[in-house]
């Protein structure tokens, strides 16, 4: 990580190859969201244009640092680092005043900006601290490409504590919440002929199951029969549908409803090839007449209820042994309850 | 054979987000524009090869784990599809070339 964010600041006048691209990409994100002022140092060690370079050495040498800024009267003057130290010490002029050697044009950042414009100046320049100031222009904090690294380290852990705990809780639900039988329902409305949509509420449900703990072979297996499911509401409903899937400790049951137009036949439907998919469909890829099919395969019972009124397609899942949800200890599940 | 090598011999365009892809190694493949017939007969980890460019490659490519398609004859993905592909961890490679020639080409190259 911390190489990469090399990379990243000496990315001047070097290609960046597609490994750097894609690990960049998250760290640059970061560096959009985070500020200057969630990353800086605010102990601030700040002397006078009077003080002399041994001054400059006490304090580097006392607080562990490597640059202070340099004050006049409250204003920013100037910047003085262990570079312009040695400097000093190697012409022996130890007790001379910091204005002498200080780096007088100060680059600055402000505290609002994001800390990928620090990024962008230490990149493009030699710099190796910058002070933040606020919108008055009154210095706030230092900041370092260590202050960024570790600022950008810890938001990224963040994001991972936060998948794990949401994670963690999904997983537990059922242990969690005692009840006689605990199930969790989830809905989906699905619009008729959005084949931009289609197939996202099946991805979202397959998230769901592994959040939940399920098997990457358990979410697929749910997310094909769900899919299936969701782009026969698109395709052929009237006025798309509903799918409604209910998550217990043992079993899994989905189930889509439509009002019309109906199956006209619901013994050819189930068998492979047979379709009466629109071209338009049929053009984009869908009307394979594998849909049923696919589903039966995937689920342990299947029924499908169809008049011109209305489909209603059910579909169970029974986990194996190996498979359940965490249930609490004691809990009855069966069906019907 | 790795993912990057592929992408150098049949001359891929990355369409998703560009990377060092010698990481990944397809196991097999399929080939079909028909996506109930990927979904059953595609397995995880195959190189998918396809003419069709939609949203709904992206899903049902991610519903496989399916982690590799070969667009082909040009076929040009809106962009939401390729911020999709993104999201849901989906290398989309193109081609001017007929799924027909790029299939007998992975063949050669043992991806089988």
């Amino acid at each position: 990580m911390s190489s990469t964010l090399q990379e990243l600041y000496g990315r001047k006048g070097r290609t960046v190859t597609d490994r750097d691209a894609q690990e960049i990409t998250r760290i640059e994100e970061v560096s959009y969201e985070l500020r200057t002022a969630d990353v800086m140092n605010r102990d601030l060690k700040c002397l006078a244009p009077t003080n002399t370079m041994r001054d400059v050495f006490n304090v580097l040498h006392k607080s562990h640092i490597s640059g202070v800024p340099v004050l006049e009267s409250d204003s920013l003057v100037g910047i003085i680092s262990q570079e312009d130290l040695m400097r000093a010490f190697a012409d022996g002029d130890q007790d001379a005043p910091i204005s002498k050697y200080m780096t007088k044009k100060v680059m600055t950042v402000k505290s609002y900006e994001p800390v990928i414009r620090a990024l962008e100046i230490f990149s493009n320049t030699k710099v190796g601290r910058l002070p933040v100031v606020d919108e008055n222009n009154a210095l706030v904090g230092m900041l370092t490409k260590g202050d960024i690294t570790r600022g950008v380290l810890v938001a990224i852990q963040k994001d991972y504590q936060d998948e794990e705990i949401r994670r963690y809780r999904a997983s537990h639900l059922f242990e969690d919440i005692i009840s006689d039988r605990t199930s969790l329902i989830l809905r989906y409305k699905i619009k008729p002929r959005d084949f931009d949509s289609g197939g996202q509420a099946s991805s979202h449900i397959k998230r769901a199951l592994l959040r939940l703990g399920a098997s990457p072979q358990l979410a697929r297996q749910c997310g094909i029969a769900v899919y299936e499911a969701e782009m026969n509401l698109v395709i052929h409903s009237t006025n798309g549908g509903v799918l409604r899937i209910q998550v217990e400790p043992r079993r899994i049951l989905m189930q889509t409803s439509d009002d019309g137009p109906g199956i006209p036949d619901v013994s050819k439907a189930l068998q492979p090839g047979w379709s009466t998919a629109s071209d338009l469909a049929r053009s984009m890829g869908f009307g394979a007449g594998m849909g049923l099919v696919n589903i039966k395969r995937c689920v342990s019972k299947m029924e499908i209820e169809s008049s011109p009124k209305g489909t209603k397609l059910f579909m169970e899942i029974n986990l194996r042994s190996d498979e359940t949800f965490k249930a609490p200890p004691g809990s009855s599940e069966a069906p019907g309850v | 054979m790795t993912l990057q090598e592929l992408i150098t011999k049949l001359n891929l365009t990355v369409l998703t987000t560009p990377r060092d892809f010698s990481a990944v190694i397809p196991q097999g493949g399929y080939a079909s524009d028909l996506l109930s017939c990927v979904i059953a007969g595609a397995e995880a980890g195959n190189i998918w090869v396809t003419l069709q460019a939609h949203m709904n490659v992206v899903a049902v490519a991610a519903l496989r784990d399916v982690s590799v398609v070969i667009l082909t004859e040009n076929a040009q993905p809106e962009a939401e599809v390729i911020e999709k592909a993104n999201q849901q961890d989906v290398i989309l490679l193109a081609t001017s070339e007929p799924s027909y020639e790029v299939v007998g080409k992975l063949w050669e190259l043992g991806i089988r």
